[in-house]
């Protein structure tokens, strides 16, 4: 029943106007890099009647104007292009880049970091050792504007959400659940474990580039102290002392 | 440059346009009207483009005066609305003089009214829209002392009007199968076409909810689900396997399974419905459900050529008077979302 039998990679349609690629199941590293490169695939395609194209965890969404492209020739085209690699080993799309920012975790900044590392089997320290370090990437971005999720995180931290809804975490919350995190963009009500606090503004209308995140970019969480904490974010506004390289190719 | 100032106005008012298609990789929801086929009516009866913002009226009417002269138009749900206390017809356009003031009440049936000024409102533009988006930091709901701005009007018609399509008192929702509608067996999607909802009293512009007796529909491994994108029209169910109608407005990404996609065109219904409004969903294939989408998209094209002038034809005008008859007081402090009283009236 469901999902089980298929198999990936699967096309299915998604409305009236849409299709679906969905790599796997279950969000995987290799899952997460085949939607990644198969979207910038079909992108390069420029495919006429094609009006959009962005990925999710492990799927890549195809909307297009049904009547230029039906969707039988979409599908069509979707299976040429997929049969011609292995996409899950595929090297990830150009243009992404790496962002080191610097993270209070726990304190009262980021109050159930505690909780997360109880639940993880961890001491704080331990915990703040292990996504201190972790190099994650940006899998989608999704839910508000220039909201990203990122990792995948090791196995040990695939915690359930919280069945109480937290209220609302300020903007730059750093928050886990399902070895995921996420870098609060909006300040909104979540299920998710507030574990670090940044000073990054993800989404800043009114600015150059008001999206600052790309789907593909890497970033790590770097722990500093709270009086750290605060001397970059009154330095650094919008990004309280983040750096970004770009990745080489 | 002439604009409208907002003397009164309800809690949930917002400019909107056509939304924000094409930004989903980074996170940004379509949004935009809530009955996109009332910004196509403005359009055709001021002669314009419809992808002009105007003003989204929600459950509450105001009271607006105008700077400078401006034509402006009424779509949407049916409200009453009055020019320095003379009757308009609802569905039409009309000319405003410098100190004129329109005051709309509530809609009798319906939730959103739309007022659309000629040259559309010119207000900033983010990320590429004028519509308001209040989850995403947006823009901010339109307030008493706001002033509208026209932009540039290159018309000069008023006068037209035009007979709606009903989508004020729910009916049947088209739906067709999407990715994962398979995660629910046969047999709960066959009762899913065979329910007959209502529409509940959680509803916003992102979700509405649909309430039947019974038992809920609730997919395989419900709880297991990897998020995945949305598109409008996704029929949502949560927890306990109830849906919720999603619209243009919803969250870019969510992980509670959907059954099926509510058509495009059948979407103003959903959004227009008040609680309590009888609701149900027939399933049908994707080929009807192109077929039945590329209908509605021609029926819109052609609005301009269907629009009329209002004195020359006394069967328009009497069908559009009609809409005045709005009986009953019109609180300012009236939920409309919570309204149970969509059945009395002198409609038919």
């Amino acid at each position: 029943m469901g999902q089980g039998a298929m198999d990936f990679p699967v096309i299915r349609s998604a409305g009236l106007d849409g299709m679906l690629v969905t790599f796997s199941e279950a969000l995987t590293e290799p899952a997460n890099r085949g939607a990644l490169a198969f979207c910038e695939a079909v992108k390069s395609s420029a495919w006429p009647g094609v009006r959009e194209t962005s990925t999710s965890l492990a799927s890549v969404y195809i909307r297009f104007d049904a009547e230029t492209l039906g969707h039988g020739a979409l599908k069509d085209r979707l299976l040429t292009l997929l049969d011609q690699r292995d996409w899950q080993q595929a090297v990830l799309p150009p243009g992404r880049r790496f962002w080191q920012v610097p993270t209070v975790y726990g304190t009262e900044l980021a109050p159930q970091l505690g909780e997360a590392a109880a639940a993880a089997g961890m001491s704080e320290a331990q915990a703040i050792e292990s996504l201190g370090s972790a190099r994650v990437r940006v899998l989608t971005i999704g839910f508000a504007p220039g909201q990203p999720y990122l990792g995948p995180l090791g196995a040990e931290w695939h915690l359930p959400r919280q069945t109480e809804l937290t209220p609302r975490v300020p903007v730059g919350a750093l928050v886990l659940a399902i070895s995921q995190f996420v870098l609060f963009a909006t300040s909104a009500p979540t299920g998710w474990r507030h574990v670090g606090q940044t000073g990054f503004q993800g989404f800043q209308l009114g600015s150059q580039d008001p999206i600052a995140l790309r789907v593909g970019d890497e970033m790590v969480f770097t722990p500093v102290s709270r009086s750290d904490y605060e001397r970059l974010c009154a330095k650094d506004p919008h990004f309280g002392g983040a750096s970004r390289t770009e990745i080489p190719v | 440059m002439s604009a409208l100032k907002v003397l009164r106005i309800g809690p949930l008012a917002s400019i909107q346009d056509q939304g924000r298609p094409g930004q989903l990789q980074q996170g940004v929801s379509r949004g935009g009207a809530a009955d996109l086929l009332a910004l196509a009516e403005g359009a055709a009866l001021l002669r314009q483009d419809s992808s002009l913002a105007a003003l989204e009226l929600a459950g509450i009417g105001g009271l607006f005066e105008a700077t400078g002269p401006l034509r402006i138009a009424l779509t949407g749900a049916p409200m009453q609305a009055s020019l320095d206390g003379a009757a308009l017809a609802w569905n039409a356009s009309h000319q405003m003089q410098a100190g004129q003031r329109l005051e709309i009440g509530a809609p009798k049936r319906g939730l959103y009214g739309y007022l659309h000024l000629g040259g559309g409102i010119a207000s900033e533009i983010l990320l590429g829209a004028r519509a308001i988006h209040l989850m995403s930091g947006l823009g901010k709901a339109v307030a008493v002392g706001d002033l509208l701005p026209c932009g540039p009007d290159q018309g000069r018609e008023v006068g037209l009007g035009l007979l709606p399509e009903d989508r004020f008192q729910g009916g049947v929702l088209r739906i067709v199968e999407s990715f994962q509608s398979a995660l629910f067996a046969k047999d709960v999607r066959a009762r899913f076409g065979a329910t007959a909802f209502r529409r509940g009293s959680r509803a916003n512009r992102m979700g509405v909810e649909m309430v039947s007796d019974g038992a809920g529909f609730t997919a395989a491994g419900q709880l297991n689900i990897l998020s995945e994108i949305i598109v409008p029209g996704d029929v949502q169910m949560t927890g306990d396997g109830k849906p919720f109608v999603l619209l243009r407005e919803a969250q870019t990404t969510g992980g509670y399974p959907r059954i099926g996609t509510v058509l495009p065109c059948d979407l103003a219904k959903v959004a227009q419905a008040q609680a309590g409004t009888d609701l149900r969903f027939c399933w049908i294939s994707l080929e009807e459900g192109l077929a039945v989408q590329a209908k509605h998209d021609k029926q819109v094209k052609a609005l301009p050529a269907s629009c009329r002038p209002l004195l020359r034809d006394p069967a328009m005008m009497q069908d559009l008077l009609s809409f005045q008859l709005i009986s009953g007081a019109v609180s300012a402090d009236a939920d409309p979302f919570d309204s149970k009283d969509t059945n009395s009236g002198d409609f038919t």
